[in-house]
This record gives C-alpha cells, structure tokens and sequence, in this order.
C-alpha cells in the first residue's frame, strides 16, 4: 500500500523523528500536468471545489478568462490564461497553466511554518497542511517559490492543494485529475508519470516544439506536481512560473540567524513575535525544534 | 454523428470547422487528443476566433463569420481539380455518374426555376434524367457533360482560393495548407473526421454548410469509415432523442413527416413516402414505411387505428406551412396565438429579437411553464431594471409555473450525439412539491380526456382514443413508456415463410424494427427505437464496456439506433467487393455468405456485394447524393449567400445578382426584414457562442459555475479596441438595430481583424450564457442582439452572424 | 541573500523567538495531531447516471446521504465521473462536475406558482388548482379555435392558437410521452431545442 502511504515523513517544527520504518517501496505519486493537452475547461477547478467542499465567491469578469481572479482558501487550483505570440512561428499561442501547490520534495512551506504539524509530508510525497494545527502566521507563503498558499479572511488559516489526500489515501486518483476531460492531469507513481512526460515531449518535438520539455525542478528536490511546457526553456511564458525556483532565501537565513545573530537576534525581535501571538494564537516550538529545522536546513542547502 | 465518440480516435485527420468541441463538449473532445496521442493524428481549427480548440490545434486558420461555403467549396473545386479524390468510393458510391436533366440550370446565384415573388423555387428541373427503363441514366466513365461529376466540376470551379481569401479573409498560404492536408485523406489508408455543431447551423445557410462538408468527406471516401463521419456534435443530452421521436413541428417519430393538407390520400401519404429505387437492385428501404406508421398509429390510437379508417390518419393533424419556432412566434405577435406551453424551454433567452419574444408572449392569453429551474421566460412579466424593462400591469397574460424533477430525481433514458439510448437512475426525491414531466402531462391530459368524455368538444377522437394503458394512469412509469416506444407483438407473429410457426406471441416485445408488419399486427412508437426493450429486457441498461478489436466498437454498452448499429453506412467501409478499404481499422466486411465484424452491418445482412447494391440504403438511389435534387429549398448544389446582415454589398460571388445577397429561399418575415441592420450604421460583424463554463442559461443557477464564469463579457480584438478606445475590463456597449446590451469588454489577441474584398472587418464575440435571474452576476439576454431570421430549410435562428456596434460606455 | 528583505527578516527570526519564548512562558497546547481528512463515500450510496447537459452523454456516479433505509431521505452530496463509462471514462467538464450544485440550486422551482393577469408577483397554488384551470384554458382555446377542415373543405384536424416547446433535456419517456399528448390535441406549433 505504499503509493497510498500517508505515513508522514516530516513535520514542520517538530524534532521527534517520525517512524522511518515503512517506505515508499513502490514508488511516491507524482501529477503531471500536460499544458500543451489543456484546452482551459476549469473543471479541475470545478472539481477541487466540489469535492474538498469549498465554494468561492461569486466574483467579477476583469477582462481575463482566470476565474476567481487568483488562488484563496476556497481556490486551491486555478487555471491562468496568457496569450502568447511565438516569434518563431508567427502563431498565436493560448498558453493555459493550472496554478496549484506543486507538493515539492523539498517543501519550503514546510520548513518556514514555525507551528508543530500545521504541514507534513507523507511518504508518498504529499505536502499537506493541517489547519487545526496552523497559527496563521502566513510563513508558509514566504517559504513557498511558487506563491501559493492563501490564508483564509475567515479562520485566518493557511490552505492549499491536499493532492487530495483523502483520495489517495483510499487508493483513488485527486478530483483534479479524474475529471480533466482532455487527460492533461495524469497521475501515477512519479516515475510513470516521467515516463508518459517522455513520450509527451516526443510527440511534440515530432509537432514542430523544439524546446518541449518536462518542468521538475530540481531547485526544490523536484516536485510531486509536474509541467509538460511547449517552451521548457521560458517557464515565466506560463503566467510567470518560475524558471529556476528554490526555496525562499529567508527561510535559508534560518541557519544565519541562528548562529552569527544569536540571541541578539531573538531578543531583537521579540516584541514583534509577542505581538503576533496575541493576533493569532499560540505555536508551539522549542529549542530542540530549532535546532532539528537547523539539521534540516543543513542537509539541503 | 454518422461515427461516434469514441470512434474519433481512429482519424488520422480531425478538421473542427463550425463548432468547438474543446469548448462545448470537452468530453467528447478528449477523443480528438487521443487521436492526436496514439494516432500521431493532426488536428485542423477554422473558426472566426482562436477559440479553446484551436488552442490544442496543429493549424489554426481564421474565418469570416458564415462564409464556410467559400472555404468549403473552395476545397471541393481542389479536390476535384487535382484529382485528389477517392475515385472508386465515388465512383461505385455517389451520384457522380448520374445524369441531370437538360433543364437544370445555374446562373448568377441562382438555380432554375426561382420565384422572387414567393422567395421560391420550382424544383422541378432538380431531378436527374431517367432512362426508358425508369431508371436513372449514369455514365460511369463521368464524361458526359450533364453528369454530377462535371455539374460540380463547374459549379465550384468560380471557388478559387483568391476568392476564398477575398470573401472568408482567411491568408491563401493558410488555406492552401489546410486543403493539402484534407486532401491527403483521400486515399484508403487515412481517415479524417469532421466535428461540427451550432456554428454551422445557426445560419440563414447552414443546412448548406452542413452538406458542402458532407460533399468534401464522400470526396475523400471518408463516409461509413472508422475515424470518418460527419459528426454534429449535437446540444442537449436528448435533443437526439427528441428529434428522433419527432417532436418539431413537421415531425412524427422516426423520421416519419406529418402529412401535409393536400395528402387527403392515405395510399398518396404513403407513396410519397415509401420510394421505389432509381437504380436496378437498390434497397431503399423508407419501402417500409407503411410498416412503421401502421406500427406506430397503433401504438397511440391502439384499437381505434383500423385498416378501414387508414390507421386513423385523419387523427394526425395536417400542415398547410411550416410551424417551427420563430413561425409560432412570428404568429404570436400577430396575437393569433393564445395558449403557450414551454416545457424545460426558455425561448425568452434562446430565441432571436429578445424584445420581439417578449411583446409576443405578452399578446398570450396563457403561458404555461414546467422546469426544475426559474427562467427568464416565466418571469418575462416581470420588471427586472434593464435587463429586462416591462410593465407587468400593462401584461394580462396568466402564468402557471409548474416545478419538476430534474435527472437526479427520475429513471429514463437519454440518446447523445452518438444515436445511443443510456438508461439512468433515479438518485433521490425532487425538492418540495416537484414532479416528473410525465406525472404533469398525464395531470393534463387525463383531465383533459375527462372532458372531453363527459362534455365532448372539437373534434374529442383523437383524444379519448389516445391508448393511456398505464398502471398508474395519472404516473405512467418510464418503464412502460420504454416498451412501448420499442414495441411489441399484438397478435401471434405467424413466420412468413411457416405460417405454422408463430415468432412472436401476442404481447411479446419485438427484438427489432425487421419485426415490424403493416397490417396492425404490431406496435411500436418509433421504429428507430425497436428493440432498445426487445424480449431480453432493457439493452438500453447494459453495461459491458467491452471493446474486443480495440477500435472503440462498444456494442454491449446501451443501445444504439438503428438496430444497435455504431457507425452509419459502415457498408462503405468496404470496397465494392466486400473487404475493407482499411483492413487496419476493419468495422465490417464480407466473408462469403455474410457481413460480420466490429460492428452491425448498415446494409442487407446476406446480400451478396456483387449483385451491386448500394452502401446509402436509405436512399432511392442506393448512393449517396452530391445532388440533393429538390430535397433542399436554396437548390441541389450548395451556394454562398451572405448572411442577412452583412458587411458587403454584393456578393462576391454573384456580383450582378441582388437577389442572390442572402439565401434567395430563406422565409423573413415583413417585420423582421425592416430590423436588419446595416453596415454603415452597425459596422462590426458579431456572432454568439457557448463557454465551455456554463451550459445554456441553466448553469448560471449553478453556484460552482457561477465561480468559474462570473459575468457576462463581449470578446474584442485588440485593433478594434484600440480603435476605439477600449480598455480591458471596461464597460461597452454593443447595440444591433433590435437593442443593446452592456458587458465587459474582453480585450483578446485571439480575434484578429480580417480583410474582406480591401477592407478591414472586425469580428466581435458574444457569449450567450447571461440573464436576469440565477446566481452569476446578472447581465444582458445575448439574443436581444440577434436577426429573426432562420435558415432556409430548418428554420434555425442565424445567431452566428450579424451586425453590431461596438461602443465605450 | 540579497534578495532578503527586512520585513522577512524580522518576520522570521521573530518566529523563531516568538515560538521558543511562547513556550517558555507556558503557552503550551497539547501534542498536535496530524491526519488525514476523512474519506467522505466510505459508505455513501452510489446511483448511475447520465450529465444532463451536452449530448456527449457522460456517466455520472451520485453519491447521496442514507443508504435507502425507509426512515432515510436520500440527498445527493457528491458526483463524479462513471469510470467505466466508455466516452468520458471518469471525466467530467466543469458543468457536469458541477451538476451537485445544478441539484442543489437556489433557483430550483419547488412549489407551483401562478402570476394573475396584471400582477407583478407570484402566488402560490395547489397542483389540483393549476393543472384544472390549466385544462381549462387549453380545452376553451381548444374548441374555440380547432380547425376540422380549411377553406377548401380539406380535413385538417390542427390546433394552431396554442403552441407547445418540449425540452431536449428530457428523457426519450418523457420525450415520448409528450409528443403524444401534444400531437393528439392536434398540435402543430410543437419544437424542441433542436431547432434553435
């Protein structure tokens, strides 16, 4: 049952080590969403709401097809729209990318959220956030490379895609991916889904897309959620995804902090972290919590 | 569809021109990226805009709005002159080697025998010539000068891709690419499919349109083939199935015509019906029409349908004229109508000429409404700002509105665009007091029938002799409905050839249409549908989704009309000897004694294929028609005409001819001439469309579409825009000469300004899916913008081209 | 590095102060759990069904609240796509995805309405009062106005004043039905959506 593992590897702010003895023998899950198969329909984002039972609201037509107007508590995808004309050919382009958490192997949501278990990452590569334990703090959004979590006017908590865990975790494929009418979204073990990648970008070389290629990268220790791009060599063409993406330098500081500041730092800053307490609530950290995102943060930059 | 979803996956070649099927059936459509997946198939878009499927598409070319003749005729004329035609297809299975009568003529945008007074023609001259035999004359060899092939030869001819630059504004390099593409389909080995929808028939030619591309695919021996067709992606869930149970105005079911009030004759009816071949050997078998009708007048009158009173025949009402929609309504502005009943119908919104849909309604005496949903049309009364402006006191009409179940809350089945009939469950009870269309037309009717027994009335027979043999008569259950639109034995069946032996007991449902007898013998309520519930149960239920040849031949899934056949006139699939043309993608072929395959044989199931009959059995020629003889009102061979509001003056194809503007044999009425729009007033040429967000005017009551699709928009060119000043997200007005409305300007790269005869022409979109009422943002009905005026043949509104003026607000 | 600002800056390392400082000055809640959502069709009903919107015909899966149990009103709650379905094959575009909320509308019609000549509102009425005055107006329409034969003496048989519209979203029984209600009364002014 590994690919439906929801074991969790790692958890935010939180040194005691997770039980390590199941693995994801079988291979971690991985979505692979394929721009050039996408015609735009929303109905990944149709289904994302119905089933996580999430209504946005009713908004306004602002001149753009992206409706709602950008991702919220209640929009954990959307599909952004950006017409592009290709020097190259001299074609019109209709570049259409669904926006969503990219469930990276190496989260730095995770690594930013200060509050015990508000985000884990399960053995088959989910990122999830668990809102009861979030504090609302929003650092989650400056740890993220790709500008998703949103926190919500209503509880003040921070929401995104779940890749829909519930789903997965019954041996089921994400809302997004079942519905997509045109087989855009697959899902599959991550290796799988490479392999169909390959073959995608095959067929598009064979159409005249030189550059097609396969968006994974390797900034953040690849991600969970792949692109299939005509153009792999400007992502930015597709609404501004990133080229290059790694984790926020301010969540790299963590280390800088800690060690050329020290307690200067801390003491420094602690008006403001009581402050924020008393808006948003209490987390829950220690020393020892420190000290374990330190290790963390160590092995990867 | 000829062909059927899945089957998409076997072209080679997918041509998306008249519809967009990314946008309005993205389900369908994931069958086109399938061919494109594992087929290394390529995919063609011709559209006014670069729309959701020409975002996935190999080639994109732009297109003036209702000029799809000029392209299509233009690829005909191509096709022909370089001979990169499927010759023994056309040969052996098209009219092209029939002869036409001398009398036959073209000139000038029009055909022999036009009236002008009666916007008419005298089709008499439209027929082929007939030998001393009564059989029609051919010349296979397609030399002489009066067959089919030259005729087309020359009336295509004046299409050159110069003028299809000229008129349609799409680039010549373009054109020429896409029509060496098409034409790489005309050899055996590759199939193109074409996928078309309301883009095609919401025009005053559209019936034209649809038949220049029918014309382009039998060209290319694409017709009858795995990965071919001419595929209509229809609308609703059932509007195959309502058109294939006859309810429009001219219908019985099955494709049976109302008689008309000159065929007092019941031998005349059904002559004109049941037609003898015009070639030797040839099925044509509408031969059996008498079985189907006496079939089906058994089935609603039962016991009062009698051989002596010609089945009851003077119970179905007779035409003098066509009743379609914009007729009724045309009649109600007259205030010649009282009574109207809209049955999950909001023709205040899907009609044209909003404002002359609500003075119309107003002139009712009733308006009855039945819908799970509240529409526009139950509320025309109603002031709602200005979206819609009435005085409701100055409105005597009385309005019933009835609330029923939607698909959640009932069995039944439905038939998609593929012919097949999919039965559904019922998952839940409808919401407070809703109920079921047919609890509410048996409340009606069995009201009705009361008094008319008790109190008699005008002409009461047809109505208390109506069978009504339900357990419950005021709730007939959709089981029972089934197996009486399917059929069943009346009698013991003797065998025709061992009368001894009895096929079907009395009372027994019949396996298929075959079974059907004209001596009253048997019932079924469309003959299409015999057998959906044959003897074994519902076939309409099944669910074996297995596909044994891998080409998508699910034939243990549902039920398809005809006799469970999936792709139409499959006989074509096969050279004139009975094997594939593509033994790849086999569907049928003949093994000697039989037709055997992937699929059920559209054709006679023994009939030994050197005796020569024809694959089109439906037709008396046993071909298929490039000359429609007098079957279409413009003339046998499809012409450009301009739509009624255009931004020409002439046409370009016709210059001399004024009458050949617009379809010289469409119906406009005298008020409806008068609000036609002209360039120099409404400059811009507009067309209405579908977002693959929403559904008509339903989901706008739907909270998760509303999401999605907040608010209504018009589409602009940036050029246009920039002309005039309009900003992106700003507000706009687009008036035609019938009103305005105001929405959102959606600024886009995706509409390019085209050029027409020298001169720039702007296209504007508007998407159709705003209202009054619902949970979207309010906004304007779309169809206050659009021309009264239908096509020539089906009376389809021409909601795809016409004249605005697009303004800052 | 550079890209730091200082807001981030004290945004973080406050963080991390504020955190380790809560919790020694005692504001420690207890172990927090982590767990997945609860899978919401573990036992639900499942009902096959066709999307009622265009004519690709997908099937549908409706998943309702109670399991048919006499004392149970069965609501639906969730749809998604019949992957067995040969056409669509689990998929759904975003109408029928959508179709729990087309169920669930605000705008569903719950109760017969009628709208009296001149008013401008709705008022409720019984379905016995509606389809009895309904009757009536259509059988006094009917007998008034029913042409038996035309000015040349031809039988005709045709109801022309009244008019009727059937919905292309009905079912063939619906469907079926309709037609020869509509057809026995000597209806001709009679369509579908197919026309439009």
């Amino acid at each position: 049952m590994a690919l439906q593992s929801l074991d969790i590897v790692r958890r935010s702010a939180t040194t005691l080590p997770e039980p390590q003895a199941r693995g994801a023998h079988t291979g971690q899950v991985a979505k692979l969403i394929d721009v050039t198969k996408c015609i735009g329909c929303k109905a990944c984002q149709v289904a994302c709401m119905e089933w996580n039972d999430l209504r946005d609201e009713v908004g306004t037509c602002t001149g753009h097809y992206d409706n709602p107007a950008d991702l919220s508590d209640q929009s954990w995808t959307l599909m952004r729209f950006a017409e592009y004309e290709n020097p190259d050919s001299g074609n019109l382009e209709w570049l259409i990318r669904k926006d969503g958490c990219m469930h990276c192997a190496d989260p730095g949501c995770l690594k930013a959220c200060p509050s015990p278990g508000a985000i884990v990452q399960y053995a088959n590569g989910i990122v999830d956030f668990h809102e009861e334990n979030c504090i609302g703090c929003g650092y989650c959004i400056t740890g993220c490379p790709f500008n998703i979590p949103r926190i919500s006017k209503k509880d003040s908590k921070a929401y995104k895609c779940t890749l829909c865990s519930d789903r997965v975790g019954v041996g089921l494929e994400p809302a997004c991916v079942k519905t997509c009418p045109t087989g855009a979204i697959v899902f599959g073990t991550k290796d799988d889904m490479r392999q169909h990648a390959a073959e995608r970008i095959d067929d598009l070389k064979s159409r005249g897309f030189d550059k097609a290629g396969l968006y994974d990268p390797a900034g953040v220790g690849g991600t969970h959620v792949m692109y299939v791009l005509h153009h792999a060599d400007q992502p930015s063409l597709y609404s501004g995804l990133p080229k290059e993406p790694t984790i926020s330098p301010a969540v790299r500081l963590w280390k800088g902090i800690a060690k050329p500041l020290g307690l200067f730092a801390m003491a420094a800053t602690a008006a403001v972290g009581f402050l924020h307490y008393l808006r948003k609530g209490p987390s829950e950290t220690d020393e020892r919590d420190e000290e374990a995102a330190r290790r963390e943060l160590e092995k990867t930059s | 569809m000829t062909n059927h979803w899945v089957d998409i996956k076997n072209a080679d070649l997918v041509l998306i021109m008249g519809g967009n099927a990314a946008e309005a059936h993205p389900c369908g459509f994931k069958w086109v990226t399938e061919a494109k997946a594992h087929n290394k198939a390529k995919l063609i878009v011709v559209d006014p805009r670069f729309t959701r499927s020409a975002s996935v598409a190999d080639v994109y070319a732009p297109i003036r709005t209702g000029t799809d003749i000029v392209f299509l005729g233009g690829l005909i004329n191509y096709l022909l002159a370089n001979d990169r035609i499927q010759r023994d297809y056309v040969v052996n299975y098209t009219d092209l080697s029939f002869i036409v009568k001398d009398e036959f003529a073209f000139a000038d945008g029009l055909y022999s025998g036009y009236d002008a007074d009666k916007r008419s023609y005298d089709k008499s001259s439209w027929d082929y010539a007939r030998g001393d035999d009564g059989y029609v004359r051919t010349d296979p060899t397609l030399g002489d000068p009066r067959c089919v092939y030259n005729l087309l030869k020359e009336h295509y001819a004046r299409y050159t891709p110069e003028m299809v630059e000229r008129v349609c504004g799409t680039p010549k390099d373009k054109v020429l690419q896409i029509w060496d593409m098409i034409a790489s389909t005309a050899t055996p080995d590759r199939a193109m499919t074409i996928m078309y929808a309301l883009g095609w028939t919401q025009h005053s030619i559209g019936s034209q349109m649809i038949r220049t591309g029918a014309m382009v695919q039998l060209l290319l021996g694409n017709i009858g083939v795995a990965g071919g067709g001419m595929n209509a992606l229809r609308g609703h869930s059932n509007i195959q199935g309502l058109t294939d149970l006859g309810l429009m105005s001219n219908l019985l079911t099955g494709y049976m015509t109302l008689p008309d009030e000159k065929e007092q004759d019941f031998e005349g009816y059904i002559g004109a019906r049941a037609q003898k071949p015009l070639r030797p050997n040839q099925l044509s078998y509408w031969q059996n029409y008498r079985k189907f009708f006496v079939s089906f007048m058994k089935s609603w009158w039962g016991d009062a349908a009698t051989a002596e009173n010609h089945w009851a025949y003077d119970y179905l009402p007779k035409l003098d004229k066509p009743y379609d929609m914009l007729q009724a309504y045309e009649l109600m502005n007259q205030g010649r109508m009282n009574g109207y009943i809209c049955q999950g119908f909001n023709p205040l919104a899907a009609a044209p000429n909003k404002a002359k849909l609500g003075a119309s309604f107003s002139k009712l005496k009733y308006l009855v409404i039945m819908d799970p949903l509240a529409t526009e049309t139950s509320e025309f009364w109603k002031n709602h700002g200005a979206l819609n402006d009435v005085d409701s006191s100055a409105i005597q009409t009385e309005v019933f509105r009835l609330p029923t179940t939607c698909f959640a809350e009932e069995n039944g089945s439905l038939t998609n665009s593929s012919r097949w009939l999919q039965w559904h469950w019922k998952g839940a009870e409808p919401p407070g007091e809703a109920r079921s269309d047919l609890e509410i037309m048996a409340g009606l009717f069995l009201r009705l029938r009361e008094r008319y027994r008790k109190d008699g009335g005008a002409f009461p027979d047809p109505v208390v002799d109506l069978t009504w043999q339900y357990a419950q008569p005021h709730s007939p259950a959709p089981e029972e409905l089934a197996r009486e639109y399917s059929g069943s034995a009346l009698k013991d069946l003797p065998d025709p050839k061992d009368p001894a032996k009895i096929v079907r007991k009395a009372g027994e449902q019949l396996a298929g249409f075959a079974e059907l007898r004209d001596d009253g013998s048997t019932a079924s309520g469309c003959w299409i549908f015999c057998g959906a519930w044959g003897p074994t149960g519902n076939l309409m239920a099944r669910r074996d989704n297995a596909d044994p040849t891998g080409i998508g031949q699910t034939v243990n899934w549902a039920w398809a009309w005809p006799a469970n056949r999936r792709v139409l006139y499959n006989r074509a699939s096969c050279d004139p000897h009975g094997k594939p043309w593509n033994p790849g993608r086999k569907l049928i072929g003949w093994n000697g004694s039989a037709w055997v395959g992937a699929d059920i044989p559209d054709f006679k199931a023994d009939e030994n294929p050197d005796n020569g009959m024809g694959p089109f059995i439906m037709n008396p020629e046993g071909v298929a028609r490039f000359f429609a003889r007098g079957n279409m009102a413009e003339g046998p061979f499809p012409e450009h005409y301009e739509p009624f509001e255009t931004p020409l003056a002439t046409n370009p194809l016709s210059p001399n001819q004024p009458q050949a503007l617009n379809n010289p044999a469409a119906r406009v009425f005298a008020g409806d001439r008068e609000a036609f729009g002209k360039a120099d007033e409404f400059p811009h040429v507009a067309t209405t469309y579908r977002l693959t967000e929403h559904f008509h005017y339903w989901t706008k009551h739907v909270r998760l579409n509303a999401i999605v699709q907040p608010e209504q928009f018009v589409e602009i060119g940036a050029a246009l825009a920039d002309e005039l000043g309009i900003g992106n997200g700003s507000r706009v007005r687009v008036s035609s000469k019938r009103g305005h409305i105001e929405a959102v300007a959606m600024v886009t790269k995706r509409i390019k300004p085209l050029t027409i005869e020298g001169r720039t022409v702007h296209q504007v979109g508007v998407p159709i899916h705003w209202g009054f009422l619902g949970v979207a943002k309010p906004g304007y009905l779309a169809n206050t913008l659009t021309p009264f005026v239908g096509d020539g043949n089906t009376q389809t509104p021409e909601f795809k081209s016409f004249l605005v003026k697009v303004e800052r607000v | 590095m550079s890209e730091m600002t200082r807001r981030q800056f004290l945004k973080l390392s406050g963080a991390t102060l504020a955190a380790s400082s809560l919790a020694l000055m005692g504001f420690s809640p207890g172990e927090a759990l982590a767990e997945v959502r609860q899978f919401k069709l573990a036992r639900a009903t499942e009902t096959r069904n066709t999307c009622p919107y265009c004519s690709v015909a997908c099937g549908v899966l409706m998943y309702s609240l109670g399991d048919g149990a006499k004392n149970a009103r069965q609501s639906i709650f969730h749809i998604e796509g019949d992957p067995d379905h040969p056409v669509n094959r689990g998929t759904l575009c975003p109408k029928g995805a959508a179709l729990v909320d087309f169920i669930h509308s605000d705008s569903r019609l719950k109760y017969p309405e009628y709208r009296a000549p001149g008013s401008d509102k709705w008022q409720r009425i019984s379905w016995d009062d509606a389809l009895d005055r309904i009757a009536g107006l259509m059988k006094a329409d009917r007998d008034a106005n029913f042409t038996t034969k035309n000015a040349d003496g031809l039988t005709v048989n045709r109801w022309l004043t009244t008019g009727m519209l059937a919905a292309s979203a009905s079912s063939n029984e619906v469907g079926y039905l309709t037609h020869k209600v509509a057809r026995s009364l000597g209806l001709l002014a009679f369509d579908n959506q197919a026309r439009v």
